[in-house]
């Protein structure tokens, strides 16, 4: 068996230039929260069927947890953490307080980076749309409804 | 997971070259949505992975005269939303958006899917029905075979050592080919299937010109129904034969017992399911 001898990755991360060593075994979520420190995303099924680790990688809304870091070597990534700040809320995460978007808050960082990705490429989506696009991200408080009225609400359009 | 040494070649010679160093010792990576998942479970090692996505001419769609050829290292979601696509082979599209999530879509490749060789993938549903060939290209030189002739078992295929797929070609589809993808999912609408059938026929004055039918999880492969197929064409439509021709996919299916359903619900289903699927393309406002 090989050591897992570590290697450089070098990823722009919301607009920011970072660099770790990673072994070859980090997932592309770990290398995120252990080793830079971006601990917004979570991790929760591990097998990419949850969506709690939704990150965009080269503008490709992907699950952060079944991509290794090496394969995103000199990718451009967006977190949840490159999605609005403290006094200036992203319009997807306004909507989500005001639509009761996320009870516990574990699968909150998914759901919205997910339904940025899905605004940005479709900014006005029928509620087939959402549901598509959302299928993979599970909120287990079952809150589904409030976040289909959030992603609703923040495209502009009149709640169900 | 157990380590391994990242490779990253920019040329299929340089790949060729990794593939000869490494032999058994290597595996290839797309997207690794099939492998990073197997690696993580401890169902898969390899000490060294052969990442392709630096290779050049691996990506793309090109519409020719023979055909849609589709690179392998096309993502799911590329080839689903592809205006080619869409206009040349909409069943296609249609078949690859009941894969998964987008989230698996965007980072899935073409190639990839088909060289994991699960027979509970959607894909060979288009492929097998469409009629479309994989390129195989060694060191050596390159081959077509038919996707219906590219699964040799569960997770197995017929890529030998030293060969990989560079692309899938899709003939052109006949005008009027009239198209159908049943997906049983009885649990939530991102599964897999548990059992799903894919159609494609030609119809002239009430009889099957041309019929295709493939059965997704149901056998250790994706299945060609040529039984099925064989006592439609040439013959008249009706309600009865498509019952018989229907069941004779119980002679051919091997489903196994698992959380989708017993090996004898699934069988069951296999029938219904492609029942439903030939009414779809054989008779009219079905
Ligand atoms: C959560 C989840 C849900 C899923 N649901 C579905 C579903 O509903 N329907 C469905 O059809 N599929 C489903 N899949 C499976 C998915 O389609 C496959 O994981 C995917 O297509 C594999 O493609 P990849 O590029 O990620 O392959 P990788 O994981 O990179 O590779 C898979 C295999 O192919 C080999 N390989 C890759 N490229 C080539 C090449 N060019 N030439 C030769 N060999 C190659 C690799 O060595 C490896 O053995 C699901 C997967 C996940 C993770």
């Amino acid at each position: 068996m090989n050591a897992d001898v570590s290697q450089p990755v070098r990823l722009r991360v919301n607009g920011e230039q970072r660099e770790a060593q990673a072994p070859s075994t980090r997932t592309l979520v770990d290398l995120l929260r252990y080793d830079l420190g971006l601990t917004g995303t979570k991790e929760a099924c591990g097998v990419g069927v949850c969506g709690a680790c939704t990150i965009m990688l080269d503008g490709r809304m992907v699950a952060s947890c079944i991509v290794l870091a090496v394969q995103a070597d000199g990718a451009e990534i967006k977190t949840i953490e490159g999605i609005g700040d403290a006094e200036h809320l992203d319009p997807v995460q306004e909507s989500f307080i005001r639509n009761g978007g996320f009870q516990c808050g574990i699968c909150t960082p998914g759901q919205i980076v997910a339904a940025r990705a899905l605004l940005d490429e479709i900014p006005s989506p029928t509620e087939d749309q959402i549901k598509e696009w959302m299928m993979g991200n599970l909120c287990r408080c079952t809150g589904y409804y409030q976040i289909i009225d959030s992603i609703k609400d923040a495209a502009g359009q009149a709640k169900a | 997971m157990q380590p391994f040494s990242f490779h990253r070649p920019t040329s299929l010679d340089e790949t060729f070259s990794l593939l000869e160093q490494h032999g058994d010792e290597a595996r290839m990576i797309a997207g690794g949505t099939a492998l990073v998942v197997m690696m993580k479970q401890s169902l898969f090692t390899a000490e060294h992975l052969i990442s392709l996505d630096r290779v050049p001419g691996l990506s793309g769609i090109r519409g020719e005269a023979d055909g849609l050829h589709i690179g392998a290292l096309t993502r799911h979601r590329e080839l689903e939303m592809s205006p080619v696509v869409r206009s040349a082979a909409p069943f296609l599209a249609e078949v690859y958006s009941h894969v998964a999530t987008v989230r698996i879509r965007n980072q899935a490749t073409v190639g990839g899917g088909l060289a994991h060789a699960d027979p509970n993938q959607d894909p060979p549903a288009a492929f097998i029905t469409l009629e479309a060939r994989v390129k195989l290209v060694s060191r050596n030189g390159e081959r077509l075979v038919p996707v219906a002739e590219l699964f040799s078992d569960y997770y197995e295929t017929v890529i030998q050592p030293g060969e990989l797929l560079t692309e899938v070609i899709v003939p052109p589809v006949a005008p009027g080919t009239r198209t159908a993808y049943l997906k049983f999912l009885p649990r939530t609408e991102d599964d897999y299937a548990t059992v799903a059938v894919g159609a494609t026929a030609q119809m002239q004055g009430g009889v099957v010109q041309k019929l295709k039918v493939a059965l997704i999880a149901a056998a250790p492969t994706a299945l060609s129904a040529t039984v099925v197929e064989d006592q439609l064409v040439g013959k008249s439509v009706t309600p009865a034969a498509i019952r018989q021709a229907a069941e004779a996919v119980e002679a051919i299916v091997d489903p196994l017992d698992d959380f989708r359903g017993s090996s004898s619900y699934k069988r069951d289903m296999a029938v219904v399911f492609t029942r439903r699927a030939l009414e779809r393309v054989l008779q009219d406002g079905a």
